[in-house]
């Protein structure tokens, strides 16, 4: 027996919770980037459950949870090396990563 | 066989993500992460998506984790017995306000009309066709990325590199030293 759509679904929303409270929660900034690759990941799980599970004929043949998983991969990839760079240029100006610190935008 | 696979997986997946937001060491942090995505390499592997599985191990266990030690070692603050992973004030609101998301969805996904029931109502439209379904997933997913005759995402995928090359120049630019 293989287990149903909605296993691999709530399994998605628990990691989407656990990743958006790290997002939300952490003073570090890498910490904050860690919970959203978690959450990343949990969409990545859902998209390619969709994909599996779709009934309709012309559309599983498309695969396209499983394409859309690849293209957001692509995107986290971009976003994370960006991401870290920005954080190392701004611990180079600032010397800290909190992001409780970093408020010269802050109005 | 499968849903016991799928259990084991899945609770080793929760409860590494609960590492990675709780550890007191960022560092710690940081190695649960592989754990995090070797684990959702193997729900991948359960669904038949074999190439993104690969694609996980590579990008994600290999180079993201990568660089985030990276990161971490290039902006290294507090001394030893220090945390280096603390929450904010309003951690508490956080808390709070992911779980309302988490439920709000596990509600929606367990009370709302099954994909199999919606199935019936979708019609078909045009005439895209795709390539005959090779039985390797790895190869499918190469004609479906490429393929200039039947149904692609050649156009998606380029621009899915140009994005690529500006995020390295991107990266460049912003960490350089000047």
């Amino acid at each position: 027996m293989h287990p149903t759509l909605t296993h691999f679904l709530v399994l998605g929303a628990v990691l989407f919770c656990i990743g958006l409270y790290g997002a939300l929660a952490k003073r570090n900034a890498i910490a904050i980037l860690m919970g959203i690759e978690i959450m990343l990941n949990a969409v990545n799980i859902t998209m390619v459950a969709f994909s599996f599970y779709n009934p309709v004929k012309p559309y599983s043949t498309f695969l396209t949870g499983q394409i859309f998983a690849i293209f957001i991969i692509t995107v986290a990839a971009a976003e994370a090396a960006v991401a870290l760079a920005m954080i190392i240029a701004i611990y180079r100006k600032r010397n800290t990563v909190d992001v409780g610190e970093i408020n010269l935008m802050k109005w | 066989m499968a849903t016991l696979l799928f259990w084991v997986i899945a609770i080793i997946l929760v409860a590494s993500a609960l590492i990675v937001v709780g550890a007191r060491k960022i560092v710690h942090s940081a190695i649960a992460l592989v754990a995090v995505f070797a684990m959702a390499s193997g729900i991948f592997l359960l669904l038949n998506a074999e190439f993104i599985a690969i694609v996980q191990i590579l990008i994600y266990a290999g180079a993201v984790t990568i660089l985030i030690l990276f990161a971490l070692m290039l902006t290294r603050t507090s001394n030893q017995n220090e945390t280096t992973n603390p929450n904010s004030k309003g951690w508490g609101v956080a808390l709070i306000v992911s779980a309302l998301v988490g439920a709000g969805v596990i509600f929606a996904i367990t009370f709302g009309r099954s994909l199999v029931q919606l199935g019936g109502l979708a019609t078909a439209y045009g005439t895209a066709k795709a390539c005959p379904m090779p039985t390797n997933n790895v190869v499918y997913i190469g004609m479906l990325l490429y393929s200039p005759s039947c149904y692609s995402y050649v156009l998606p995928f380029e621009i899915a590199s140009l994005v690529l090359l500006v995020a390295i120049v991107g990266a460049i630019v912003i960490a350089r030293e000047d």
